[in-house]
């Protein structure tokens, strides 16, 4: 997606959503390596179900990952991501499709911060990762 | 409660932690991220970075051991990260890291007992200034 300048970002506005490609199990397994949260729930299916999961679910710090691409495509190289806040609420499963939501709901002017309300989604409406990120504009992006 | 209160307050040792183009290469590809500050060196610089960018996530992935916390639970779920940065955190840089446990509390759940654990990091360049802060809840 295009990053969004800060003469053109606008409190209310919706951004374009973010549709990340089904989570793998592999790609749970290079998270592991490239994260070293090795916890087994993540990359062993009979570690999973002997703590009652149905199988392996995805690393929460993956889904944030997500959301951090997210944020930081919107501010692009016009500035950075000074805060990312969220709340793990459901679990996310191998085959799952997800998809990064992004609201504008603050603009502050000599701060020059923009408030994001930030969620992922595999089913419309229902939140799995919710939280709150600020973007931090340079002064002459 | 499987894990007792006296341990809040509790910090671990600070640890010097390298950033490393290779570490950040990596993570970024194992999110599936694009972002080309994480990858492409020459983008970076032109666009005022020393050197590759961390993306925002990167601090998870700093090993900051606190001796006071031993945790024994078989199942540990994570509720809450957040970071905040006063900028970005740069390949070729080291960060002194120091973790800190700031609460333990509990909550009845649907499975009975919950025990929050929540720990904040910090992260400062080897002058002492601030460059990141991270703060985690998890659950036992």
């Amino acid at each position: 997606m295009h990053s969004i300048r800060w003469d053109e970002i606008e409190v209310g506005q919706q951004l374009e959503p973010l549709i990340q490609t089904a989570i793998e199990k592999v790609q749970l397994v290079k998270y592991a390596g490239a994260s070293g949260d090795f916890n087994p729930i993540h990359t062993d299916d009979e570690t999973a179900r002997k703590v009652g999961l149905p199988g392996v679910i995805a690393h929460g710090m993956l889904s944030m990952g997500f959301l951090a691409e997210h944020a930081a495509g919107i501010v692009g190289t016009h500035g950075f991501v000074s805060r990312l806040k969220v709340r793990f609420a459901g679990m996310v499963f191998p085959g799952d499709v997800l998809t990064c939501h992004a609201k504008v709901v603050a603009k502050d002017e000599k701060e020059r911060t923009v408030g994001l309300e930030v969620r992922i989604e595999r089913e419309e409406g229902k939140a799995l990762t919710v939280g709150e990120a600020s973007l931090t504009y340079y002064q002459t992006a | 409660m499987v894990l007792d209160r006296s341990v809040i307050g509790s910090t671990s040792e600070s640890k010097v932690i390298e950033i490393e183009k290779g570490a950040i290469r990596t993570f970024a590809n194992a999110i599936g991220d694009p972002n080309p500050l994480y990858t492409d060196e020459e983008f970076a610089k032109k666009h005022g970075f020393a050197s590759l960018v961390a993306p925002p996530t990167f601090p998870t992935t700093f090993r900051v051991p606190n001796p006071n916390l031993q945790i024994k639970a078989a199942r540990v779920l994570h509720g809450e990260q957040e970071y905040s940065y006063v900028r970005p955190i740069v390949a070729g840089e080291s960060l002194r890291c120091t973790s800190k446990v700031v609460d333990v509390y509990e909550r009845a759940g649907k499975l009975g007992a919950m025990t929050f654990l929540v720990t904040e990091i910090r992260g400062e360049d080897l002058d002492g200034n601030l460059v990141f802060t991270g703060r985690s809840t998890i659950i036992l």
